[in-house]
């Protein structure tokens, strides 16, 4: 693909006291572009998806955004450049309705820029969003306390209120953990559906049989470093990769 | 099947009458308008006819019970974003001295006076709690608390707006009976103002802080600044409170700061059951007149009223209004099992 990267990301570094969590991490995202993040636990990843969206600050290293640095950036500032995330573990608002989970992102200024809209119409746009995937319109579920909601709804809850933002780029951390198998073919085929329509995807997975149906390109860490990058099947056959994730596991 | 036993039990049902969300009611009788409205309509007219009714004493009191469930629905409010205020009482002598010095010092007649009061405590107040928005719970509540405990360490020790005399004379209200009602007004207009506040896109975005703030964060709202904006709003109200009570007695001290004015409102929240507002001011609306009645029993007072509150806070942990509001809403009939 031609053009400037979408997001760059430049030697990024990140010690938790004396636990290197993420070490000189580099790699690029082209718009459109499908990316997984892969590798054993421990391995980085969610430290890596905090160091982008700014949840947390890296030692040294830096973040591009279509060509801005973004490095350090609050992640409200972040988010609001249209880099979206779902979290490992559920973070919602069990106090709202589920509905009203994905009225907030659609109370932010980058979703007021981009579309207006006024009290009660935000209601709406939210239930469309839920009723598409798979909270629908007419049953209670979009109207329940998002608390009372099972695990499977809470990470698809957490996936409508991404998108809610309108992105440019979305990130997915492990959002397959603790979806039964139905409900991971469903997510899986509506995640295409927005890549196909433009959106890119950075999603760190560990079912790799459903990320390799998808991801463009692959990118493995292991101990916080990046120890390959290129196409699923290729990189799974690299020496390196078979022993840092391939040998222990089951399946592959 | 030697002998059939009957057991009874009691079954509770809700109400069918709201429809998708909380604020959408289905009516389809007068009945249900009445149903609505009475527990709305009721306390109103209550709080508005009681100046009229009640002895001088009582309606002095009953001022006071205004002023401290003003101070609750602040409490409430910055409650539903996150933040735990444990000095309510900084915000109540910051709009007092403001007000009282401007009028004690410059004679600006007194509306102007609590206006300014207002706008000036909610700035400093705003001001002074902006750098610890950062924090959550108890540690912010541990830095209202200093900032109402050092606040009148500082008027004391450099001897300035009275010192520890305080001011006097300020410039009193004109009549007793206006006033109370603008304290009732403040009340009422504080109360729906924000239940409708809360109701509203930004007071789910309130709330969504509270629940979870990085995830409000990762939705791209700027949760600090609407933090700000929070503590802007509780301590308009809360500074409103104070330039009120400086004027209806006529004079302001270090007292404004004791401990009475952060933890009445407190505990009339928890009283009253927090988050809604309407518990706030239950609660308070109970508290302030109990411990003025509990007067006659003496030294025993404020144990008789401790009592009474921990047995609440035991037996009604959610909260009088939560627990008459559920059972306002649920039918209770007694079905063969």
């Amino acid at each position: 693909m031609e053009g400037k990267p979408l997001l760059k990301v430049e030697r990024l570094t990140k010690h938790f006291g004396g636990v290197v969590a993420v070490h000189d991490v580099s790699f690029e995202l082209r718009a459109g572009e499908f990316v997984g993040i892969i590798g054993p636990n421990g391995s980085g990843k969610t430290t890596l998806v905090n160091l982008i969206t700014g949840f947390v600050k890296p030692d040294s290293g830096d973040v591009f955004y279509r060509g801005k640095e973004i490095t350090g950036k609050m992640p409200y500032t972040i988010a609001g450049h249209g880099i979206a995330r779902t979290f490992q573990m559920v973070r919602l608002f069990h106090s709202l309705p589920a509905f009203k989970n994905v009225v907030i992102p659609l109370c932010s200024p980058r979703v007021k820029k981009l579309r207006g809209g006024k009290y009660g119409e935000r209601d709406d746009v939210a239930i469309d969003l839920l009723h598409d995937m798979g909270f629908e319109r007419d049953s209670f579920v979009p109207y329940k306390m998002a608390g009372s909601l099972p695990h499977g709804y809470l990470k698809r809850l957490d996936l409508v209120r991404a998108i809610a933002l309108r992105p440019d780029l979305l990130i997915l951390d492990e959002l397959f953990s603790g979806m039964a198998m139905s409900e991971v073919a469903s997510t899986l085929s509506m995640i295409e559906k927005f890549s196909e329509s433009g959106l890119t995807v950075l999603m760190v997975e560990h079912r790799l049989k459903e990320l390799f149906r998808v991801a463009n390109r692959v990118i493995v860490l292991n101990f916080g470093q990046k120890i390959a990058e290129g196409f699923p099947k290729e990189v799974m056959e690299g020496e390196a990769v078979k022993n840092a994730y391939l040998g222990t596991a089951e399946e592959g | 099947m030697a002998e059939e036993k009957i057991t009874y039990r009691r079954e509770r049902i809700d109400r069918g009458i709201k429809a998708r969300a909380d604020t959408i009611f289905v009516i389809s009788s007068y009945r249900d308008i009445l149903y609505l409205l009475l527990p709305r309509v009721l306390p109103v007219v209550a709080l508005l006819v009681l100046p009229l009714i009640l002895p001088y004493y009582w309606s002095k009191v009953f001022t006071h019970t205004c002023m401290i469930a003003l101070l609750a629905l602040s409490w409430d409010l910055l409650a539903s974003i996150g933040l735990v205020s444990f000095g309510q009482a900084a915000l109540f002598g910051a709009g007092a001295y403001i007000s009282g010095a401007l009028n004690h010092y410059f004679h600006l007649p007194y509306g102007l006076a609590i206006l300014i009061g207002i706008f000036g405590g909610a700035t400093l107040g705003s001001l002074l709690l902006s750098p610890v928005v950062r924090l959550k719970g108890v540690y912010f509540a541990i830095f209202t608390l200093i900032l109402s405990l050092l606040s009148p360490r500082i008027i004391e020790s450099t001897d300035i707006l009275g010192g520890s005399h305080g001011l006097a004379p300020i410039a009193l209200f004109g009549s007793d009976l206006v006033a109370t009602y603008v304290a009732v007004g403040a009340v009422l207009v504080c109360l729906f103002g924000f239940r409708r506040l809360i109701d509203e896109d930004y007071g789910a975005v309130m709330r969504a802080i509270r629940d979870d703030d990085r995830a409000v964060m990762s939705a791209g709202i700027n949760i600090y600044w609407r933090k700000i904006q929070a503590l802007f709003i509780a301590s308009a109200v809360g500074s409103f409170a104070g330039a009120f009570t400086t004027h209806h007695f006529g004079f302001v001290g270090m007292t404004v700061f004791s401990l009475d004015y952060s933890i009445l409102p407190l505990a009339s929240a928890v009283l009253g059951g927090a988050g809604t507002f309407a518990g706030a001011l239950t609660g308070a609306m109970i508290l302030v007149p109990l411990s003025e009645s509990l007067r006659a029993v003496g030294g025993l007072r404020i144990v008789c009223y401790c009592i009474i509150l921990i047995a609440a806070v035991v037996y009604l942990p959610e909260g009088i209004f939560h627990y008459i509001a559920r059972k306002y809403h649920q039918f209770e009939r007694v079905v063969k099992v």
